[in-house]
């Protein structure tokens, strides 16, 4: 892993609210073409650290780089360089397939050639090419993802976020979505995952467990597994998140 | 009025439009069980809850609740049943306390008369009772969510989904919760995307695309299973899943934590066959092995057999 290329790098990341600190000194690598998955209980502050990594807020102090890129000065070379996709999908119900693909490829200022020929790879990939002139709306809910996933790679970005993109799926379409992700990795973009499913944190190839705005963990799930003396990543995340957790209640009763 | 099942949905069909939300459902649940409605987004399963909840009149078919009908005796059921919805059950301007005491109210009661049944609940979320509900976090939204659909004590209990984007913490500790407010005799019936759930209610139902696939305990489902199921694992993942599915005798391949589970055409243990093919594939730290199927891949195994 040590001569693996860094695509996100970074270094004493703080965000503070007012005296709340949101993210406490997060300082962590993704590599090129890996799976890296995002984790924490809620509150923990992940969302805060991924609107920074997005180019969408600005940290309070740190070094941070995306795809190579300043989160204080070039966000916007930065969100040329991304792609994001949410759990409440960001389709328009009301366009069609291929309306939704041009429409988001035309952001992204691809030439009409590049979105003609892009279109029709990514429909015969997914093999939806019938369904094309769909409204998204009538789209069942697994392939509105999958779609929603393959848009967010239309520009060929060197990082895509998912931020819980599985969410409610039916657990075939799950899998499914799982190797799409697993392809797009293999051709060398790196996925940042979040997700509450701890099946889904096996299949990352490292993991990162925030805790109260602090990353306490972070490694490959295996490793993760051996050090905590536990069978799955869902026994590690109980055993970080619970027992870190019961003292700050305690701690605001009195 | 008297019954022995809490809840009876007999041939329940609802459309919407052209879209036929729930397809002929049927199911009976005994007083103080606890029972699961798992299944996916689009499933039908809060179409099923909001008809229980006389929010919804039934398409065709006949519910009832506590022996009154959800049609006719709409407002004597308002009264014995509790109901935390999916969204929006709480009113985000209001404080944690200021929620609480509101559906006491509306219910005609006092938090204190029923104190005793959220107690252990609400002194979680109690250090925090003067922050407006809007402030809190999913887990302690969930737990305030509970308290107001319980503290009219009520014979019945809906809970829409209410783990879903919740942290794995959080959701254990509601599982946890829930296992208590049996205890009290309540019925409750839950709905969850996360198949890993079922196993803590006493019957659970399997429904996709408005049917219910089976109904059983947990137990007796994963019985049930037709194949022998076998994890099997590599260095390369990825490829592991390319290469099984396209091996001649593959019958389904299904990622599953940091195993695949395998399902093969023949009968019997082929484990030394698999390791075989997998290896001559160029794989290694090859690992396989036989496990028993789990609620997820029962329910998988009917959406399969559904389709075909």
């Amino acid at each position: 892993m040590n001569n693996r290329e860094s695509i996100i790098t970074v270094k004493h990341m703080f965000k503070r609210f007012g005296s709340f600190t949101a993210n406490n000194d997060l300082t962590f690598d993704v590599y090129k073409g890996e799976i890296f998955g995002f984790l924490g209980a809620n509150g923990a502050g992940k969302t805060t650290a991924i609107k920074i990594l997005c180019g969408l807020s600005k940290p309070t102090s740190g070094e941070i780089k995306v795809a190579g890129f300043d989160v204080y000065r070039q966000t916007e070379k930065i969100k040329l360089n991304i792609g994001y996709m949410s759990q409440r999908f960001s389709l328009y119900e009301d366009l069609t397939i291929l309306e939704n693909i041009r429409f988001y490829a035309g952001i992204y200022g691809l030439s009409n050639k590049v979105i003609r020929e892009r279109s029709e790879i990514l429909l015969n990939r997914l093999n939806i090419f019938d369904m094309k002139d769909k409204l998204v709306k009538d789209v069942p809910l697994g392939w509105k993802q999958k779609l929603a996933f393959s848009i967010a790679g239309i520009h060929e970005p060197k990082i895509i976020f998912l931020d819980e993109p599985t969410g409610g799926v039916d657990p075939i379409t799950r899998r499914q979505f799982w190797t799409l992700i697993y392809e797009t990795a293999s051709k060398g973009t790196t996925v940042f995952v979040t997700t509450h499913y701890m099946d889904e944190a096996e299949y990352c190839n490292r993991v990162s467990i925030m805790v109260d705005g602090r990353i306490v963990a972070l490694d490959n799930p295996e490793q993760l597994k051996r050090t905590y003396s536990v069978e799955s990543m869902q026994d590690v995340f109980l055993k970080l998140a619970r027992y870190q957790e019961m003292p700050k209640v305690k701690r605001n009763v009195n | 009025m008297t019954s022995e099942f809490s809840i009876s949905v007999d041939h329940l069909f609802k459309s919407y439009g052209n879209v036929q939300a729930v397809r002929n459902v049927s199911f009976e649940i005994p007083k103080g069980e606890v029972f699961g409605l798992i299944g996916p987004d689009g499933a039908g399963k809060t179409t099923i809850f909001r008809i229980l909840a006389t929010l919804l009149i039934p398409g065709k078919g006949k519910v009832s609740v506590e022996g009154f009908d959800v049609v006719k005796d709409y407002k004597k059921i308002r009264k014995i049943l509790g109901y935390m919805a999916g969204r929006f059950s709480l009113y985000q301007d209001l404080s944690v306390q200021e929620n609480l005491e509101f559906y006491a109210t509306i219910f005609g009661t006092t938090v204190k008369e029923n104190y005793y049944l959220i107690k252990d609940i609400y002194q979680q979320i109690e250090p925090f009772k003067k922050r407006l509900a809007g402030k809190l976090s999913g887990g302690m939204k969930q737990k305030l969510a509970l308290c107001c659909a319980l503290i009219h004590k009520p014979l019945a209990l809906i809970l829409d989904e209410p783990t879903t984007g919740v942290d794995a913490v959080s959701r254990m500790e509601f599982w946890e919760i829930l296992s208590k407010l049996k205890q009290e005799g309540i019925t409750i019936i839950v709905s969850t995307p996360y198949m890993d759930e079922a196993g803590i209610c006493d019957r659970v139902a399997l429904i996709q695309s408005g049917n219910i696939m089976a109904i059983d305990q947990p137990a007796n489902i994963t019985k049930s299973f037709s194949r022998i199921l076998y994890a099997v694992r590599s260095d390369d993942m990825y490829k592991l899943i390319m290469d099984l599915e396209g091996y001649q005798y593959s019958n389904s391949v299904h990622l599953f934590g940091h195993y695949l589970h395998y399902t093969d055409k023949r009968s019997g243990n082929i484990s030394q066959d698999l390791s075989d093919f997998v290896n001559l594939k160029g794989h290694s730290e090859i690992e396989v092995k036989t496990i028993p199927a789990v609620i997820e891949d029962c329910f998988m195994e009917y959406m399969i057999n559904q389709e075909s």
